[in-house]
Parts: structure tokens; C-alpha cells; sequence
């Protein structure tokens, strides 16, 4: 498998990193490596295998719904940029 | 051309539990804004998710009551998409092993029942709350709904029309309510629905090409969107066009859908399993002990009552719409000994007076044990319907009791049969005219000779002794 520059482009754009024209084939080339090598991996037969969700055989602890946590808007609104009546602000999002 | 309609509804309910899925802050509504987010929901560095048991404990639940497969094996996954009331970039959802899977919910449609198949229902946390009002040009955040638990709910494409909608979106609700796990309240969002919509010409094997409509939070606006959704495809399809995968939203103002993204917008996900949580177990003695703690479900209280008080399937149907009905109902049933009288009072004139006055059955000012004494009463001829009414209006009203309201306002009917001939004799002398109409044939002068005896007893003759002795006297 190889991937085009568009599917580079595109893979950047959903993990919203900036990925400009030059780097592109740079980048390209690297995830082909990888690519490459999850190929080989792809190769082995894992038939009859359960995939694996977690690499430790453990299971998930659950906690008693208790509420344990305070409010602590201010000092997390402390280290935000900008906030009004309680609110965080960013820039306007209008799907 | 006829066309068949096809839908499939995805229902988020809100799990009513006292915190978040994956933190130990309050869940409580109406919250001042951020003051229920804690570093957790806020996608601080370096926090981890850590499980709410009442989410798994709520869902197992639902899939029990819908008969489902637990899996007792299920992961959470994470869907990946940016927006600012996502702190973390991503949703933990679960994707390849739901909780849930399989299941069927029996719906009424009109009189008939049908089954709607279940598909999955997942645990996943919600998204914050971003508001477009102006902020000087910018979007406020408040992340106190961020991490509130919801079951998705999703059901097989088995509606063919709004009103099976309607009536599965009705269902769903009234049996998260049954089982304690969802409030309910869909004004403040605890259950939202989704609808796919798509339509084929009759007999065509293959679905048509659906659209999503998004974000239903109440029954009337489900089945408008859902009406004005398929008349829109109908219409594109018959002048030529096509229907393009779509999610659009529903206005009610305009009682329009408009598209909000096409397929080639759709989001890319990149679901994956979210290395910060283990898979979720659950042991057999887990389900066993949570199925010995389940109430006594719809299908089987509605069965019981049609066997047990000789109720009409329908009439169960209706009793058994909610569990605060059911409970009252049976009360009532019990301790009159009279199951028909008691579905007709519950069904009929209760469910009316709620709905007038825009009540809940647990706010009914007539508590079951003075509807019981009522139905004594209509039940042992004390009481005719006419006089029962009555007495009804005097319960609603007061605290007193249906035999207090009797003794008080001398409500009770007149049986003696002395009484009544000697109010009839009276009533034949005083028209003469009547009395020879009817002997002419003509039986509706009848009727005029038995309203002036009822009047004549202020309305307290038993009415069809009345009709007897009249008959009788003019033999």
C-alpha cells in the first residue's frame, strides 16, 4: 500500500496538523515505512486469534457513582485565555 | 408510484446517575456553567478515565429488558473529532463490542402491536455545550454536560412509517423510565433522537438512500421532521432527482429539514480502542444479580392484568404506559376487587383531568385509595354513572372521601323501588301527553318521562329501574 500526497493532505487535515507542500513527500515517504512494516505484521496469520483491545490481560476496575469532585472553575479558568459569565470563549464555531 | 417508507432511529438517553461516566463530579442539571468540569472532563494533561459502575449496571438493564446479548466482554473505543466542547479531540464510545447487541421492543400502533429489532446500544460520554449567542464575536463553552453518560440506542431499519416511529420512540422512553435508568426529561436533553429516513418504490428489495435528521428532543417534532423528511424525498424522486446521503437538521419554526452536511463532509472518525481504558467484564453473577433486581417489565405486568383483571389488551397496553400508571392501577384493581370499572376510571376520566391540567400520574390529586372507594360505590349501585361523576369532581377538588362526599351533598342513588314507583306515578299523572305518544308508538316519549322522574329525584334514581318501573306502569 501506498499512499498518495492527497491522502497524506487529507490525514493531516483531520489531525489538524499543518502540513505544507514541501513537506509533504517527506512525510509521505515516512508513513509509507510504517505502512510497510504494519504490512508485514498484516501478513501473519491470526486466524482463530481474538483481537486484542488492551496488551495487559486485565479488566476495567469500576468506581462506586459517588460524587467526589468539587467545583474548581476558577482556578481552571485561571490558565484560560479568555472567559465570560463562567464561560470558556473561543473563536466562533458555526458548523 | 408507491412508495414505502423505511426508518431507523438512534436514541441517546441519558443514564441517570450522580456522576460522570469517567469522573466523580456531579452530573445535576442547571448547574451554573463549568462548575460541574473537573480536570477530567476539561482534558487536563496527564488525567485518566476512570468508570462509573452504575453506567455498566443502567445498561445491562435495558439489554436484559430488551432481551438482548450482554457482551460480557466490551470495549470502549475512541471517535476522533475536533470542536471546541470536545476538549480531549475525541469521544470514548464504543464501536466493535458494544454492551449491547440484539434485542426487540414491542411497540402499539394504533391497536396493533409490532416488534422493532434492536441493533446495539453503547456507553459513551457527551460532548459540552457551545453557545453561539454573542460573546463579543466569540462561542462560550460550558462543559458541564462534557462526560454525562448516554446509551446510544440503536434499532434496525424495521419503521415504516412516522407513526411506528413515534410509537418506538414512545416505547423506548417509557421503558427507560420503568427501569429507573433515564429521567426522561427531554426539554433538558435526557433523551434525544435520531432518525435515518429513506423511501423505495414498493416491493424494491434494496433500501433507498437515507438522510439522518438530527437531534429530536420531542415526540411532535419527531414526527413532523420525519413527515416533511419523506415527502421532500418522495418529491426529489418523482421529478427526477436523487437523494444524496445526508445528515440535515430539523427547524420547527419552518417545520422544515435543511442539510447540515453531505457524505462527502462526513466525518472520518478513526475509531480506535482507547489505550486508557481496559475492557469492561462483566461476570455472570453481575447479570444474574442485576436481572433478580429488575421491576416487573410492561410486557409482563400487561399480560397479568389482562389475566389477572379481565382487562381489555388495549386497556393494559395503556395501563402499563408508564409504571407510575401500572402501580396506581393495580392498587386500585386490588382493593376494589373491580379491574374493568378501575381501567375505565384510570384510562378514562384520570388520563383525562392529568392531561387537562398538564399532570403526572404521581401528582394525581385523587390517590388510589379514594378512586377505590369510589368504585365501591358504583359497584355496589350506590352510585349511578351520572352521580359518580359528580362525586369524581367532588375527589379532584377535595381530600374527602368518595363515601364522606355521598353522606355530605346526599348523593345516593334512590334503589327503593317504593320511592321510584310512587316518583313515576307522579311523573305519568303530570303528562298526559307523553304518556299518549308513547302508548302511539312513539318509544322516545319514554326518555322525556324518565327525565322528569330523575329530575324529580334530583338525579339520585337509579336510572335503569326507572326505565323498568315506567315501562311496567304504562304496560
Amino acid at each position: 500500500m501506498s499512499l498518495t500526497h492527497q491522502d497524506v493532505a487529507r490525514i493531516a487535515k483531520l489531525a489538524r496538523i499543518n502540513v505544507s507542500d514541501e513537506e509533504i513527500a517527506a512525510v509521505g515517504n515516512q508513513l509509507n515505512n510504517i505502512f510497510g512494516l504494519i504490512e508485514k505484521m498484516q501478513a501473519v496469520n491470526t486466524d482463530g486469534i481474538e483481537p486484542m483491545a488492551h496488551p495487559q490481560d486485565v479488566s476495567l476496575r469500576l468506581r462506586e457513582d459517588i460524587v467526589t469532585q468539587t467545583n474548581q472553575r476558577e482556578a481552571f479558568q485561571a490558565v484560560a485565555p479568555q472567559v465570560e459569565k463562567g464561560l470558556f470563549l473561543v473563536p466562533k464555531v458555526i458548523e | 408510484m408507491k412508495w414505502e417508507v423505511v426508518i431507523g432511529l438512534e436514541v441517546h438517553v441519558q443514564l441517570n446517575t450522580a456522576t460522570k461516566i469517567f469522573s466523580g463530579t456531579s452530573t445535576a442539571f442547571g448547574a451554573e456553567p463549568n462548575t460541574q468540569a473537573s480536570a477530567v472532563e476539561l482534558a487536563f494533561p496527564g488525567v485518566l478515565p476512570v468508570m462509573n459502575k452504575a453506567v455498566v449496571e443502567k445498561a445491562i438493564r435495558l439489554g436484559l429488558a430488551l432481551g438482548s446479548k450482554i457482551n460480557q466482554k466490551n470495549v470502549f473505543a475512541r471517535k476522533n473529532y475536533f470542536y471546541p466542547d470536545l476538549p480531549k479531540g475525541y469521544q470514548i464510545s464504543q464501536m466493535e463490542l458494544p454492551i449491547v447487541e440484539g434485542g426487540v421492543l414491542p411497540i402499539l400502533v394504533g391497536e396493533e402491536e409490532k416488534l422493532v429489532k434492536l441493533t446495539r446500544a453503547h456507553m459513551e460520554e457527551d460532548a459540552g455545550k457551545s453557545l453561539h449567542e454573542d460573546f463579543s464575536g466569540m462561542t462560550g463553552i460550558d462543559l458541564n454536560r462534557a462526560g454525562t453518560p448516554l446509551l446510544e440506542v440503536v434499532s434496525e431499519p424495521d419503521m415504516r412509517s412516522p407513526e411506528e416511529a413515534v410509537a418506538y420512540a414512545r416505547a423506548l422512553h417509557s421503558l427507560v423510565m420503568w427501569l429507573g435508568i433515564c429521567d426522561g426529561n427531554m426539554q433538558e436533553g435526557s433523551f434525544r433522537v435520531d432518525a435515518n429516513v429513506s423511501v423505495r418504490p414498493f416491493g424494491q428489495q434494496e433500501y433507498g438512500t437515507r438522510r439522518e435528521i438530527k437531534n429530536l428532543n420531542s415526540f411532535r417534532f419527531l414526527e413532523q421532521a420525519i413527515k416533511y423528511e419523506i415527502q421532500w424525498q418522495i418529491d426529489t424522486l418523482e421529478d427526477g432527482g436523487r437523494v444524496e446521503q445526508a445528515t440535515v437538521l430539523f427547524d420547527p419554526d419552518s417545520g422544515e429539514t435543511r442539510m447540515m452536511r453531505s457524505k462527502e463532509d462526513a466525518h472520518d472518525y478513526r475509531y480506535f480502542p482507547d489505550p486508557d481504558l481496559l475492557p469492561v467484564r462483566i461476570a455472570d453473577e453481575q447479570i444474574e444479580r442485576i436481572r433478580s433486581e429488575m421491576p416487573e417489565l410492561p410486557a409482563a405486568m400487561k399480560a397479568r392484568f389482562v389475566e389477572a383483571f379481565g382487562v381489555s389488551s388495549y386497556d393494559a397496553a395503556l395501563l402499563t404506559g408508564s409504571r407510575a400508571t401500572a402501580e396506581y392501577f393495580e392498587a386500585v384493581a386490588q382493593a376494589s376487587g373491580q379491574g374493568k370499572l378501575a381501567a375505565n376510571w384510570v384510562n378514562g376520566e384520570i388520563a383525562a383531568r392529568l392531561n387537562r391540567d398538564g399532570k403526572d400520574i404521581s401528582a394525581c390529586p385523587i390517590a388510589a385509595e379514594r378512586l377505590t372507594g369510589l368504585i365501591q360505590r358504583i359497584a355496589d349501585n350506590t352510585l349511578s354513572s351520572k352521580l359518580a361523576k359528580q362525586v369524581f369532581d367532588a375527589l379532584w377538588d377535595s381530600e374527602l372521601s368518595a363515601d364522606a362526599i355521598i353522606e355530605r351533598d346526599g348523593l345516593k342513588q334512590v334503589s327503593d323501588v317504593g320511592a321510584i314507583e310512587k316518583m313515576v306515578e307522579e311523573a305519568i299523572a303530570a303528562s298526559p301527553k307523553a304518556v299518549e305518544e308513547y302508548r302511539a308508538g312513539k318509544e322516545k316519549a319514554l326518555n322525556a318521562l324518565a327525565g322528569q322522574v330523575m329530575k324529580a329525584s334530583k338525579g339520585k334514581a337509579n336510572p335503569a329501574q326507572v326505565q323498568d318501573i315506567l315501562k311496567q306502569k304504562l304496560a
